[in-house]
């Protein structure tokens, strides 16, 4: 594997190199705390921040995405002929992004990119997409990524990995996407491959002994989804929450959509934009029937998919990369590491 | 890349009021571009997504069989936003259909085997799809008996009325048509509840007789214990589900039950399955 040093003092001319092949995104902070966003030509990403609120989750799914417009004119030829939006194809590369959020790609993929269908709007921008990680050091105190198969160090879904060592970064350029970035940088002075990996080690083992959380997830698989369904504690997990959404917002593997239309003057667009199963509309039928018309459904499908359902579906894990967003951000403490552990503790008595 | 969101253009060719009511249309679409007639190939069962720009879409079961060729059928409930919109859509009017899609009634495992079709109300548009596509000459000879039990409010609110009646006459196909009740003196047909005509009527199940049952969960509630009776197992009764879908192509979330996509994975599943799942439909 390829490793390089990118000296600290080169890092901010290297990126300003590398503009004119990419669209630079990195973690900002704001009067909303830290996000990653698109940086300004003047700009260079603050990648000594700490967790950032939102995932990178939007750089490949944006928050609302207009997919299809059609011109309402009835004196064209094609009026009412919906057609696709251009893609979004202009590389881009997302600084700083940390390991567990590359790891929720990687997931989020399997949804968006599978054998029957492939969503183009998400396949387009994750062709587009270099992820340079750095690896995190100082977790957070709700990170339980080590628990879910990532961890700090964690290389699934990047392109790089760095580490950083105070006056330098050491990279790990981990696919041809990574090296292309790299080379766009003019970061091109060799590490010794060893050695790195030494380094990436002890970091990784010094990071992972300061994450306390224990999470265990090794027994959901074998029980039954009607088991978990049926378990007695879902009215008590549900008791405080308010439906605010908060959790699915914030959470990097959270995928799921709405369609919707717009019309302005004679013409017709079509988005689609975030939406979340915690809300009742999500799945409210036109009769009026709400398979999930209390909020201890909603609450209970939310956890159902991430820890049973996905599972169960894809054999490739739980849909929770661990970052603990979901955990900080709820206004009324439910806490998704409790209840992975309550139902991985479950046993039926029937 | 094949843009899965992307509606073929279609003209609407004719629209008939389905019910007494008029709270249902059939509507019958021809494509804009005939060469994506051949690309829309379906089965009996499948569904598509309607979709009218600047409005929206709505996924509705296709009506018309796949041996009906030259135009697609959809008979559509007026109930929200886009099916009102729909309703007042008229002939020529261009719009567009996105399908088609999920799964069918399992057609190769229903060869040479007795199938008995269930349905109530408005949930009658796939089952016409597959009475005609059975009956068709060349089909027939695969199924072995074929009986429907099909009811609804009251004469009127029957559809296809006409080819409920022409299937009647028929001697390949035993039709039990109902209505809760009417003041016709001449209705000849049965009048009473779907689940006790089918008790009455519907063959005793041995292992090659399968029931394809669409209708009000209400209807359906109550079928299924008349069914149980006659000896139908869970896995010889098959049913068609639907829940709030928007993309139809098992990514948007929310139309699951369990881990299964109804619109992917389904609509179509055995009871078998559906006992598997959480009855979040």
């Amino acid at each position: 594997m390829n490793f390089i040093t990118i000296d600290k003092k080169d890092w901010a001319p290297g990126i300003d190199k590398s503009r004119k092949t990419f669209r630079v995104y990195g973690p900002v902070e704001d009067e909303n705390g830290c996000q990653i966003k698109p940086l300004a030509p003047d700009m260079q990403p603050k990648m000594d921040a700490a967790v950032t609120v939102m995932s990178a989750k939007s750089v490949l799914f944006p928050q609302t995405e207009k997919i299809l417009t059609a011109t309402l004119d009835e004196s064209k030829d094609d009026h009412h002929v919906m057609k696709p939006v251009k893609t979004d194809d202009m590389p881009r590369v997302v600084l700083g992004i940390r390991p567990y959020d590359a790891k929720a790609v990687h997931l989020v993929k399997l949804n968006f990119d599978n054998p029957d269908y492939k969503d183009p709007y998400w396949c387009a921008a994750y062709d587009a997409t270099t992820l340079v990680g750095l690896g995190v050091t100082r977790p957070g105190p709700c990170d339980f990524s080590t628990s879910v198969g990532c961890g700090p160090f964690s290389e699934e879904g990047l392109d790089v990995l760095m580490a950083d060592m105070d006056d330098k970064y050491i990279a790990k350029l981990l696919t041809k996407k990574g090296e292309k970035w790299a080379a766009a940088c003019g970061f091109d002075t060799s590490a010794d491959p060893k050695e790195s990996q030494v380094l990436f080690d002890v970091l990784k083992k010094e990071a992972e002994k300061q994450i306390q959380a224990d999470v265990t997830t090794d027994k959901l698989a074998q029980k039954t989804i009607l088991d978990l369904y049926d378990a007695p504690f879902w009215d008590e997990v549900a008791f405080s929450c308010i439906n605010c959404g908060t959790c699915t917002y914030v959470c990097p593997t959270c995928w799921c959509f709405d369609i919707q239309d717009e019309t302005r003057h004679n013409t017709a667009v079509r988005f689609r934009n975030w939406d979340s199963c915690m809300s009742p509309l999500f799945t409210y039928h036109a009769s009026g029937h709400n398979p999930r018309g209390t909020k201890v459904h909603r609450v209970r499908q939310r956890f159902m998919h991430k820890l049973k359902y996905f599972l169960d579906k894809y054999e490739q894990g739980i849909m929770c990369v661990g970052c603990g967003r979901c955990v900080a951000s709820c206004p009324v403490n439910i806490d998704i590491r409790e209840v992975c552990n309550r139902m991985n503790d479950y046993e039926t008595t029937k | 890349m094949e843009n899965p969101y992307l509606p073929y253009p279609v003209r609407i060719d004719d629209i008939e009021v389905a019910t007494e009511d008029k709270s249902l249309k059939t509507f019958t679409f021809v494509f804009v571009n005939p060469e994506d007639e051949e690309k829309f190939a379906y089965k009996a069962g499948q569904f598509a997504e309607l979709s009218i720009p600047g409005v929206g879409e709505i996924p509705i079961g296709i009506a018309s069989s796949p041996v009906e060729k030259g135009f697609v059928k959809f008979t559509v409930f007026r109930t929200g936003v886009v099916t009102t919109h729909l309703h007042n859509m008229k002939k020529g009017d261009i719009m567009g259909i996105r399908g088609p899609l999920g799964n069918w009634y399992p057609w190769d495992k229903l060869e040479n085997k007795n199938v008995v079709i269930i349905g109530g109300g408005f949930a009658f548009t796939t089952l016409r799809s597959s009475i005609v596509y059975m009956l068709d000459p060349a089909n027939r000879k695969k199924f072995k008996n074929i009986d429907v039990v099909y009811g609804a409010r009251s004469p009127g609110m029957l559809l296809y009325r006409e080819e409920l009646f022409d299937w009647e006459k028929r001697d390949d196909i035993n039709m039990h048509i109902t209505v809760d009740g009417t003041d016709d003196p001449d209705w000849k047909y049965h009048t009473g509840f779907v689940p006790q005509v089918v008790e009455d009527n519907a063959p005793v199940a041995d292992e090659d007789t399968y029931a394809i049952v669409c209708g009000p969960p209400i209807m359906i509630k109550f079928t299924q214990p008349a069914l149980t009776k006659l000896g139908y197992q869970p896995h010889q009764i098959i049913m068609s589900l639907e829940n709030r879908m928007k993309c139809g192509i098992g990514m948007c979330g929310r139309c699951n039950i369990g881990k299964e996509l109804v619109c992917k994975d389904g609509p179509v599943f055995t009871l078998e399955e559906i006992n598997q799942t959480p009855k979040e439909y």
